[in-house]
């Protein structure tokens, strides 16, 4: 519409302005109904993400600390020879690390880039100060090791502020001084076997969810009223125990001298000798996992069934399909959307796990969230923390959008 | 005349009716139920004791209020409820232990029951791919079944993208694509509008005719009932009530509640003084002495209620059943005129005056002559 024929309200302003001013109110209103879920959000959700993604790819313990070899380094093509005045600046570094007491750090930080040098940090700023021109004389003789390239190579990667070598880390490879990557030797590599073994993982329990869930979801959706209310109490029940009387109670259940045990060697399915190892390992971590998530599926599923008429299923006999093809046909096409839901929940909420594979899931059934709690409590090694979650978070965004492209959003229904 | 049941003028194809009529025994119908009881909840029967039988060919309604049981038997025939006792014949075979899905019977659900995920075309394909009918021959048949129902360019689109007259057709076709004998119908046209709904009618009546197919529809509207069906099954408390051909139920209404459940009726209650061969003497409530027709009525002494059609009271003092009525009201109907009354102390007496050159012109409050026939009153149990 042109200026001209501007609509204009009956006290002469034009009219979209006075909608405008008329909705602002009522927007405003809505606005301050929302704005503290969306602060407290923001605060302990958005701003804990975004620092988590930067500290993956920035790491400044190195170039803060140590100024004048950072800045010499910048220039250092990574192979050749350092030079003397790299090891001039070096010294100068050194004593004053030793003074700020941000040594140990420092060096803490290389030894992440190149294992064993920490004490020639320690050690040589002990001496710094007492050393004379020409340094890299002087500091070879501290210790030998000053002339290898390598550890020169670790520093220039630690005194780059921002690095990909978190995220090289995670996915097991070394970024080199000279900007060059390199895949980790075969038995270094740790994170992208994790990485797919959760995966797998996440995978059976969706698998194992569903295949449970679904006649479940399916008999309560055909029950009468009051049988499925019942029935709903079960399937929730998970949600209401807690976390501690849960693994007691798998662990009463699946140790090797736990009821299952018992009631396998009884029935002679196993013999007192080759029990089944059920819990402490990969089995314990899938088995538990299914049962905490399985409601997470079940719901979804049991919506989209109760919305479906029975008389579906009725006019497919009526036009001659067994009852499987009936439901083949039929009903399982009209809970794909539950079935995309609960997987997507289920499948996204595993990968994440963390705290049944701790509890019971032994060495064999850890998965990446307790290796990246590892790094976050134990190893203090943050970055590198933050570059595995920062992987975990981009590998979901792609699962929901494939899921997006394949089955669609807007499908999905949660109840 | 507007309450007369209007027929199609379509040649009803009566196969065998007039034989089944007057056979009884259920071997020899296309469809019957026998003895057929059936109970949800081992409480409450909700069918007792049916009796039915359909020749092939017929056009059978099962009209009656809601709740009077009709799904309940239409399940039972199409095998989704399980009688509780008596037996159900098809062809002469009891199918009580036929599952559903090998009892080849077309279904119309109430609500369509149109897959959602499929096109129309996929949904008229269905049946015959379960069939594992040949793709070619399927395709033929699913254009043909498009066709009958008027829908022949509409194969692509899905079940959402129709309007419910539309849907409607392509249920029907559904049901009709596998060239089933016996086609059920539940409440197919409930949803729809009266025009669409009376559309509806003539084209399932004419496919019907066509094929030659057996049909079992389920209503609770009375003049779908009449006008659609070779012989319609008056349901009430689980019982049929009265199963005749429309007219006969209108105008030879065996009982009370068929009387007043088919089309517009009024009623005189009162006790039997006398019983005539054919006839019975009744002292009315109000006062009045009415000769009528013994139908239900029992011996001297019993309660009756006396059955007239408000369009065969004539205004004036002829014949055994002549009184004085007192004009309550007067509605202008163009053809007719509804005239309300209080004859014999009850004052929900209808007539209707036809609208013909020379009749008689009423007004409210006048005191007027009413009379009626004996063969047009029919004494009925009270
Ligand atoms: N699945 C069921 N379980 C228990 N009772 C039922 C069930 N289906 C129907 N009934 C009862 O059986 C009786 C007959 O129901 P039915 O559906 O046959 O009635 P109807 O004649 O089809 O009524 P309408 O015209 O409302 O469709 C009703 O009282 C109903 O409550
Ligand atoms: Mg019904």
């Amino acid at each position: 519409m042109s200026d001209t024929e501007l609509v204009l309200a009956a006290d002469g302003t034009p009219l979209k302005k006075k909608l405008a001013q008329a909705l602002f109110v009522s927007r405003a209103r809505a606005f301050g109904l929302v704005a503290p879920l969306l602060l407290f959000i923001l605060a302990s959700f958005i701003v804990p993400i975004l620092s988590l993604m930067v500290q993956g790819v920035k790491n400044d313990t190195y170039s803060s600390n140590m100024p004048a070899s950072t800045a010499i380094m910048a220039d250092w093509d990574g192979v050749s020879e350092p030079t003397e005045e790299m090891f001039a600046a070096l010294v100068s570094d050194l004593v004053q690390a030793r003074i700020d007491k941000t040594i140990g750090r420092v060096a803490t930080r290389v030894n992440r880039e190149e294992a064993g040098t920490r004490s020639m940090f320690t050690k040589s700023a002990r001496k710094a100060r007492k050393l004379e021109p020409p340094f890299k004389a002087a500091m070879l003789e501290l210790d030998e090791d000053w002339a290898s390239v390598a550890v020169w190579g670790a520093m220039k990667v630690s005194s780059q502020t921002y690095s990909p070598a978190f995220y090289a880390a995670a996915v097991d490879a070394d970024y080199k001084a000279d900007g060059e990557f390199e895949r980790l030797d075969p038995e270094d590599r740790i994170y992208v076997y994790l990485f797919i073994k959760t995966l797998v993982v996440a995978l059976a329990v969706t698998l194992a969810t569903l295949a449970l869930g679904y006649p479940v979801a399916w008999l309560l959706a055909s029950l009468p009223v009051r049988q499925s209310n019942l029935l709903m109490i079960l399937v929730l029940l998970p949600f209401w125990t807690s976390l501690l009387v849960r693994t007691t109670a798998w662990i009463a259940m699946l140790q090797s001298h736990g009821v299952l045990n018992n009631i396998f060697v009884w029935l002679g399915i196993t013999t007192d000798e080759t029990r089944f190892s059920l819990i402490y390992n990969m089995t314990g971590t899938i088995i538990a996992m299914t049962h905490i998530l399985l409601p997470f599926m079940i719901l979804p599923l049991y919506s989209v069934m109760k919305g479906i008429p029975p008389t579906y299923l009725r006019a497919a006999k009526s036009l001659g399909a067994t009852n499987w093809t009936a439901f083949w046909r039929v009903h399982f096409p009209g809970t794909v959307p539950g079935i995309g839901a609960g997987a997507l929940l289920v499948f996204i909420l595993s990968i994440g796990y963390y705290i049944t594979p701790a509890l019971v899931g032994g060495q064999d059934g850890q998965l990446i969230s307790n290796i990246i709690a590892y790094h976050m409590q134990k190893s203090l090694n943050w970055s590198l923390a933050a570059a595995l979650g920062g992987i975990l978070l981009v590998i979901v965004l792609a699962i929901y959008w494939v899921y997006d492209k394949v089955v669609g959003i807007d499908n999905m229904k949660m109840g | 005349m507007r309450q007369r049941p209007q027929h199609f003028v379509l040649h009803v194809n009566r196969v065998g009716l007039e034989k089944i009529l007057s056979l009884g025994n259920p071997k020899d119908a296309f469809v019957a139920f026998d003895h057929v009881q059936k109970s949800y909840d081992g409480e409450i029967l909700v069918v007792k004791d049916l009796n039915l039988q359909i020749a092939k060919g017929e056009f059978v309604t099962m009209l009656g209020p809601s709740g009077s049981g009709k799904t309940t038997c239409l399940m039972m025939l199409a095998g989704f409820e399980v009688a509780t006792h008596g037996d159900i014949l098809l062809g002469g075979q009891p199918i009580n232990n036929i599952p559903p899905h090998k009892r080849g019977i077309g279904m119309v659900f109430q609500n369509y029951a149109l897959f959602p995920h499929m096109t129309v075309g996929e949904n008229l394909s269905f049946p015959l791919e379960v069939r594992k009918m040949g793709k070619s021959e399927r395709e033929a048949k699913v254009k043909r079944a498009l066709e009958m129902v008027q829908m022949g360019d509409f194969a692509g689109r899905r079940p959402a993208q129709l309007s419910g007259g539309q849907q409607q057709r392509i249920a029907l076709a559904r049901a009709l694509v596998f060239d089933a004998d016996l086609v059920l119908m539940d409440e197919p046209l409930g949803a729809l509008d009266k025009q669409l709904r009376e559309r509806m009618q003539y084209e399932i009546k004419h496919i019907h005719e066509q094929l030659g197919i057996t049909v079992v529809y389920v209503t609770h509207d009375q003049s779908e009932a009449l006008t659609m069906s070779d012989r319609v099954a008056v349901f009430d408390d689980g019982v049929i009530q009265q199963l005749a051909k429309p007219d006969d139920l209108y105008e030879r209404p065996e009982n009370a509640f068929v009387a007043q459940f088919i089309g517009e009726n009024n009623k005189l209650e009162g006790v039997v003084r006398a019983v005539d061969g054919d006839n019975v003497v009744v002292d009315l409530e109000g006062g009045m002495t009415a000769h009528a027709l013994a139908v239900n009525c029992g011996g001297v002494g019993d309660r009756t209620m006396l059955s007239i059609r408000p369009e065969r009271v004539t205004l004036n003092a002829e014949g055994p059943n002549s009184t004085k009525a007192l004009v309550k009201e007067l509605i202008y109907l163009g053809d007719h005129i509804r005239c309300r009354m209080t004859v014999s102390g009850h004052d929900d007496f209808i007539v209707k005056v036809a609208n013909s050159s020379g009749h008689k012109h009423l007004v409210v409050g006048e005191e007027t002559d009413v009379s009626w026939q004996i063969e047009d009153c029919r004494a009925l149990d009270a």
